[in-house]
């Protein structure tokens, strides 16, 4: 109890808002990106169901066409940019270094700073509605449209710097879940006993590595030309619009995947553990998601198979399209196969999974379909690939994340959501969805085409809208239903135990909620499935060489964790994790500060933003004590 | 409940041989990040010249080599002296990582300063022509790089001469480095492109 006591006092954080401000616990972090996130979530469907309620019906005027262009292209950006990639992270940062055994990220102070870029970057997007300028010119942002001459005014300049800024967020954190699952593992724990979601979050991450870069230089290129009137997408100048179609597809295509393959990865944990018995294929389905991950860097001109290239270069991205089915069919028989010899369990989670089945598999069909050349000529900018993009976008990203919330908020919280409320909110969903977004595919084949603020009467697209409206507010509505769940669960749910779904992975091998130093002792891994091997899960010790003192609790009672050696797995240093810091918000802020700098055009602003975070850098560069002990 | 069974204890052996620090993997993925960004905008680079019909535009000289050449000399040889400084601090010597160190920035300091210079002098501005946006956008990058880079050196430097590094310890030193010579790698790239392509016709 002694040690318990002292365990607590060295590894908690400061009460109240200043420990709020300057924690570095990836728990506390990964569950703030997942609420910010949600934040996002609903703000942005309710917008969605705005645009709904406008498009109910013909000739309507619920809000005009200056309004509705700007609802959907906040709608995309805040779902991809603030919902979508930023709620994996979350997942990441909470479950990863449960699942590697470790006490906390490689780089805990940059884990709050990407915390922190990208709540600011959601602020300054958010306060583009408060000046009246939110971005109105579609989350893709096409040049030449978007150029100043066509789009005067801040709102565009508010997406290039809210999408540029929050790409440092991705970017540090990409980073961060890389060097954590090279450098972190826990002894045993070999590249081929990573749980799926770790190895997905890898993958996730590496792709994010490399393609990011691309949008970041889209969206920075894009407001060079706007704020200080360069001409790279500048037509008359020399630029070329089709440039920044290229610089955005080349990140907007791995992006596809970047949040697919977390996603695929919450479900290889999910389903394992409601059937009872190991992923079938687990060596298959982790080659299939670093296969994805590198097809989907050669993909990307199937969104530009209409602007007018040469015919070689359309079949061979057309191919390439193709061919990622197959990485994803492995996935799919293997989710398939691992149920067929088990006994499946309908569990909320469960059910979210078996959703998101059907829907992908819906999802991947439409994704072949628009490959075809030919077909996607006919659908291309029509509701077909609103339909398309639906699927795999919401269904196979959003179901998964639901699932996974209802898989591991027993973890996150120590309570657990109402089952039967999951099993409505999950079937409402379901059913909400499929009315909303098949439709879709329909209306597209009947010529609809996207982003058009209303339609006429008599041209056969109303009743199919109204259903479309309905099952849009049947989503919103089962989607509102876990919140409030979850809600409740937060301070009302039955206490959930060590290990709720007598699941495999180590983050059910702590308390629920975890401590702040996760494990005392490092657990010890002898197989893929730790605590379907041995319960208690074994612990590590030595005879405390330098190298692996960290792996006890004098370890834990150091603020310490143990580095392990990329292969093996044996511990080679210690690393000591940073107490909390004012750094990272500090950077970040300052960051924030030359972005409004750049949008208001005040360059004393952005010159005083720059040294913000170049002294907040310096200072961080200095504290680091690596080489002082 | 609490769970009475203790867990089976592994005894653990450590690893023979250290791998690179946590840092030394960071600094890896960031360069491979930024050399992404680098190699982005050579590739928008070829794309504008695919796409314009004359290359630099009427009215834009070649750029003139004069003094590129040998500061970019100066810039790849900075590599030596900041490669030789963590040979030096790897034996223990103080002395010579200092002034690897010193020398290092100071390279870098004058590659600077010619960068400023050279834009001054270029006759063209980055708003004329998608050539000179490229052009500045990228070599300005570049040279920002640089900036970040004596930013480092300079954190190192006072490091370095409060003897904070020893043979045992001096992970940022390997980090910087490995940073520094990223850097001077980039402009192996960029300047070519930049400043040699355009001549070929």
């Amino acid at each position: 109890m002694d040690e318990r006591h002292e365990l607590e006092r060295v590894w908690s954080d400061a009460p109240g808002i200043p420990g709020f401000l300057s924690t570095v616990d990836h728990k506390r972090l990964g569950i703030r990106y997942i609420y910010t996130s949600f934040f996002f979530f609903f703000v942005a469907g309710l917008i969605a169901l705005v645009m709904r309620a406008q498009l109910s019906g013909p000739n309507q005027h619920v809000v005009g066409p200056t309004t509705y262009n700007e609802l959907f292209t906040v709608h995309g950006t805040m779902m991809i940019f603030l919902f979508n990639t930023p709620i994996l992270a979350g997942f990441g940062n909470y479950l990863v270094p449960l699942q590697l055994g470790t006490r906390d990220m490689a780089f805990p102070r940059l884990n709050a700073f990407s915390y922190w870029v990208f709540l600011l970057a959601g602020l300054l997007m958010c306060s583009s509605f408060f000046v009246g300028h939110p971005p109105n010119g579609g989350w893709f942002a096409y040049t030449p449209f978007t150029n100043k001459e066509f789009s005067p005014g801040l709102n565009m300049d508010f997406w290039g710097l809210s999408v540029m800024f929050v790409g440092i967020s991705s970017t540090v954190g990409a980073v961060n879940f890389i060097v954590t699952i090279f450098k972190l593992r826990a002894p045993g724990m070999t590249l081929n006993r990573m749980p799926v979601f770790v190895w997905a979050m890898l993958v996730f991450s590496l792709m994010i590595l490399f393609a990011l870069p691309a949008i970041t230089l889209a969206s920075g290129l894009l407001e060079t030309d706007r704020i200080f009137g360069t001409s790279l997408f500048v037509p008359a100048g020399g630029g070329s619009a089709l440039l920044y179609q290229h610089l955005f597809w080349f990140w907007g295509h791995p992006e596809v995947y970047i949040l697919f393959v977390p996603a695929a990865g919450m479900i290889s944990m999910i389903i394992p553990v409601f059937t009872g018995r190991p992923l079938a294929g687990y060596v298959w389905v982790v080659t299939a998601l670093v296969a994805i991950a590198f097809i989907s860097f050669g993909v990307w001109i199937h969104h530009m198979f209409a602007t007018g290239m040469p015919a070689l270069a359309l079949a061979a991205f057309s191919g390439a399209s193709l061919l990622i089915a197959i990485p994803s069919g492995v996935q799919f028989f293997a989710w398939i196969s691992t149920m067929w010899r088990g006994v499946v369990r309908l569990s909320t989670p469960m059910l979210f999974a078996l959703g998101f089945l059907l829907i992908f598999l819906l999802g991947g069909i439409t994704g072949v379909m628009v490959a075809v050349l030919p077909f996607d000529w006919q659908a291309t900018d029509t509701y077909f690939i609103v339909a398309h993009l639906h699927y795999v976008l919401n269904g196979a990203v959003v179901f998964p994340i639901f699932g996974a919330m209802y898989y591991w908020l027993p973890k996150f919280w120590g309570r657990r959501p109402s089952e039967r409320w999951g099993r409505v909110s999950f079937w409402v969903m379901f059913v909400g969805f499929n009315l909303s977004f098949f439709p879709m595919h329909i209306l597209g084949i009947l010529g609809m085409p996207r982003r058009i603020w209303t339609y006429p009467s008599g041209v056969g697209w109303t009743g199919i809208n109204q259903l479309v409206t309905i099952g849009g507010g049947l989503f919103g509505l089962g989607t509102g239903i876990s919140l409030v769940n979850w809600a409740w669960a937060r301070f009302r749910g039955e206490p959930a135990g060590e290990d709720p779904w007598n699941a495999d992975s180590l983050e059910w091998a702590t308390t629920s909620p975890p401590e702040h130093w996760n494990f005392t002792s490092i657990p010890a891994v002898i197989g893929r499935h730790p605590l379907w091997a041995e319960k208690p899960v074994p612990v590590s010790a030595s005879a405390s060489p330098d190298s692996t003192f960290a792996l006890g609790p004098e370890g834990a009672l150091a603020r310490q964790t143990p580095i392990t050696n990329g292969i093996e797995t044996a511990p080679e240093a210690t690393m000591t994790i940073p107490h909390e810091t004012y750094l990272p918000l500090l950077t970040a802020l300052g960051i924030a500060v030359f972005f409004l700098g750049l949008l208001v055009n005040g360059v004393v602003v952005g010159v005083a933003g720059v040294a913000l975070a170049a002294m907040g850098l310096m200072w961080w560069a200095w504290r680091t004590d690596v080489d002082l002990r | 409940m609490t769970v009475t069974t203790r867990p089976r204890v592994i005894e653990v052996q450590p690893a023979i041989r250290r791998g690179y620090s946590t840092a030394w993997w960071g600094m890896v993925c960031m360069i491979a990040t930024e050399g992404m960004i680098f190699a982005i905008l050579i590739a928008s680079y070829f794309f504008l010249r695919a796409t314009n019909k004359q290359w630099p535009p009427p009215g834009v000289e070649v750029p003139n080599l004069t003094l590129v050449i040998p500061f970019s000399l100066v810039l790849w040889g900075s590599s030596i002296p900041v490669f030789r400084a963590e040979h030096a601090i790897r034996r223990g010597d103080q002395r010579g990582l200092r002034i690897g160190l010193l020398v290092g920035s100071l390279m870098g300091l004058a590659f600077v300063a010619y960068t400023i210079k050279d834009f001054q002098d270029l006759h063209f501005g980055w708003r004329d022509h998608a050539y000179g946006s490229i052009f500045y956008i990228t070599v300005g990058l570049h040279a920002t790089h640089v900036v970040i880079g004596l930013l480092m050196s300079l954190i190192v430097q006072i490091k370095a001469w409060q003897g904070k590094f020893s043979a045992e310890r001096h992970v940022t030193v390997e980090v910087f480095s490995l940073y520094w010579h990223f850097v001077d790698a980039v402009w192996l790239f960029v300047f070519p492109v930049f400043f040699l392509s355009p001549h070929i016709r």
